[in-house]
């Protein structure tokens, strides 16, 4: 049992290929992967939303914004 | 070297051990930028000098014995078959070894020695950021040489070679050194800060944690990025570039070339390259959730990624490399947390959670996912199996990092060498040099405008 199908080394090279573990769940791996990148975007813009929201609602009087703007 | 092909293939060797360790010298001016920028300003000059002795230190010491300990130990002492210790393998590693120095019968000792030197300054490097503001700089060195010369170096001789009894023995498997280097950096760094203790004022009286913030955050980051591109470098140096099936004298049959992994068995440049890219993006896209966009620990969580996937990253499906990377930084991050919490660690960097329990979980995962596969080209050895990745990751983390970190910071504490007085630690380490410097430019000032 083995997670490539290779228990030893006693191959000839010019006759091996893929050396991964769990050949055959390429394209899953792809979709998993996919998944990974779309729900990444997903959770990105909502935290950003909320770090926005916080400096909306933060400095009502505008005297910090004028300092940092000063201090360029 | 006897036909123009050994010669060639001679030459190549040399000169690709040579362009990694270049590019390995880059993990250092990252850790020197890293670290002086992690820094409160009041210490970044001591702080910068820590760092930068490490070189030295270690580059004498692995010449002195470092580098025979790794021929002499790979069954030893007493380990497997008898009393273990090579003295025949080691000969040519000995300081006073014609083939230690300007040798026109060798081409290959020199570059190999300082790529493994390479490896030994990080693992000494790795160690520093924990400890920093409050660790004397002499104490700090003699725990330099311990990981860097010492604990390492027997862990890779037991369990990052080809003859090695973990590999023989446990089937243990760490291709890119989560374990040889990451994980027993990690446990050293823990061990020595149990004892030195925290900075004044990282907790508060009712024991929860204060961020200490970095004097320069966009520096720490550009350090954190020179030390993923001399990365590159450290894993191109664990690998052997091109080696024939004859020369192996191993299992592998027909007369393709190949490169190998340290353990002599077939990797390929190509594949690593794929997979060190996949688990960088898997660790900061993990890194900048959880941390939220924390620009520190989105790249901190760039390389815990990496360390992550590193043990079997010869191996591994670049997808396979992402996801496990992410994981390892997600975990990495929520660790450093938690230990900092439950049990009032100071870890001024996070070096315990990205090195050492990235690199811990990486052994673990490498268990299950490569379950079955050969550890070597050679017959009789064990396969890779989880039980074995598990006693190998005590024995990187524990047994060979934790346990001699805290030994030796004990001794040091007890002498009163460890830590600096309270005194000077709120002064700032810089306090003397930066008093002379004032007063060195107030002259200067004074002078110069008595010529105007």
């Amino acid at each position: 049992m083995s997670t490539n199908g290779m228990t030893d080394w006693a191959v000839d090279l010019a006759e091996v290929g893929a050396v991964y573990p769990f050949q055959g769940s390429e394209f899953l791996m792809f979709i998993l992967g996919l998944a990974f990148w779309i729900i990444w975007h997903v959770l990105q813009f909502r935290g950003e939303k909320h770090e926005v929201d916080h400096e909306m609602d933060a400095d009502s009087s505008g005297d910090k914004a004028r300092d940092v703007i000063g201090r360029y | 070297m006897g036909n123009n092909l050994d010669a060639l293939t001679t030459i190549f060797t040399e000169f690709y051990y040579w362009v990694t360790v270049v590019f390995m010298f880059l993990i250092h001016v990252g850790f020197c930028v890293y670290e002086v920028a992690a820094s409160r300003r009041r210490n970044h000059v001591h702080t910068l000098m820590k760092n930068i002795m490490v070189i030295p230190l270690v580059t004498v010491t692995f010449f002195f014995f470092g580098w025979w300990i790794y021929f002499a130990f790979p069954n030893g002492p007493w380990i497997y078959q008898g009393m273990g210790i090579d003295f025949d393998a080691a000969k040519g590693a000995r300081p006073w070894d014609p083939a230690m120095g300007t040798n026109l019968s060798d081409h290959i000792n020199g570059v190999f020695w300082a790529a493994f030197l390479l490896f030994s300054w990080t693992a000494a490097s790795i160690v520093s950021g924990s400890v920093m503001e409050r660790i004397r700089s002499g104490a700090f060195w003699v725990l330099a040489v311990v990981i860097g010369s010492f604990a390492w170096i027997i862990d890779a001789s037991w369990g990052w070679h080809w003859d090695g009894w973990m590999v023989k023995m446990l089937g243990y498997h760490d291709a890119y050194a989560s374990g040889v280097i990451h994980a027993i950096a990690g446990g050293f760094a823990l061990g020595v800060l149990i004892v030195l203790g925290p900075r004044l004022g990282k907790f508060r009286d009712d024991g929860t944690p204060r961020d200490i913030p970095p004097h320069n955050p966009w520096l720490v980051t550009l350090g954190l990025f020179l030390i993923y591109t001399g990365f590159w470098g450290f894993y191109a140096a664990c690998n052997v570039p091109i080696i024939s099936p004859e020369v192996l004298d191993g299992q592998i049959t027909g007369v393709t070339w190949t490169a190998t992994n340290i353990y002599l068995a077939p990797t390929t440049l190509s594949a690593i390259t794929f997979n060190f890219l996949m688990s960088l993006s898997g660790g900061l896209m993990a890194a900048y959730i959880v941390s939220k966009g924390d620009a520190f620990w989105t790249f901190s969580g760039g390389l815990a990624g990496i360390i992550t996937a590193s043990a079997g990253n010869d191996l591994y499906h670049p997808i396979q490399a992402m996801f496990i990377a992410a994981f390892g930084a997600w975990a990495a991050y929520k660790l450093h947390y938690w230990v900092e919490r439950k049990f009032k660690i100071d870890d001024a960097v996070g070096a315990v959670a990205v090195h050492g329990y990235a690199g811990f979980i990486g052994l673990i995962i490498c268990g299950f996912m490569l379950w079955g596969q050969p550890s070597s080209p050679y017959a009789g050895y064990a396969t890779i199996n989880p039980l074995g990745m598990f006693i190998g990751a005590i024995i990187m983390f524990g047994v060979l990092g934790f346990l001699p970190g805290w030994i030796v910071a004990k001794i040091l504490n007890g002498m009163g060498m460890l830590r600096i007085p309270s005194k000077v630690e709120l002064e700032g380490l810089d306090f003397e040099s930066s008093e002379a410097y004032d007063a060195a430019v107030a002259d200067v000032i004074e002078a110069e405008k008595a010529l105007v």
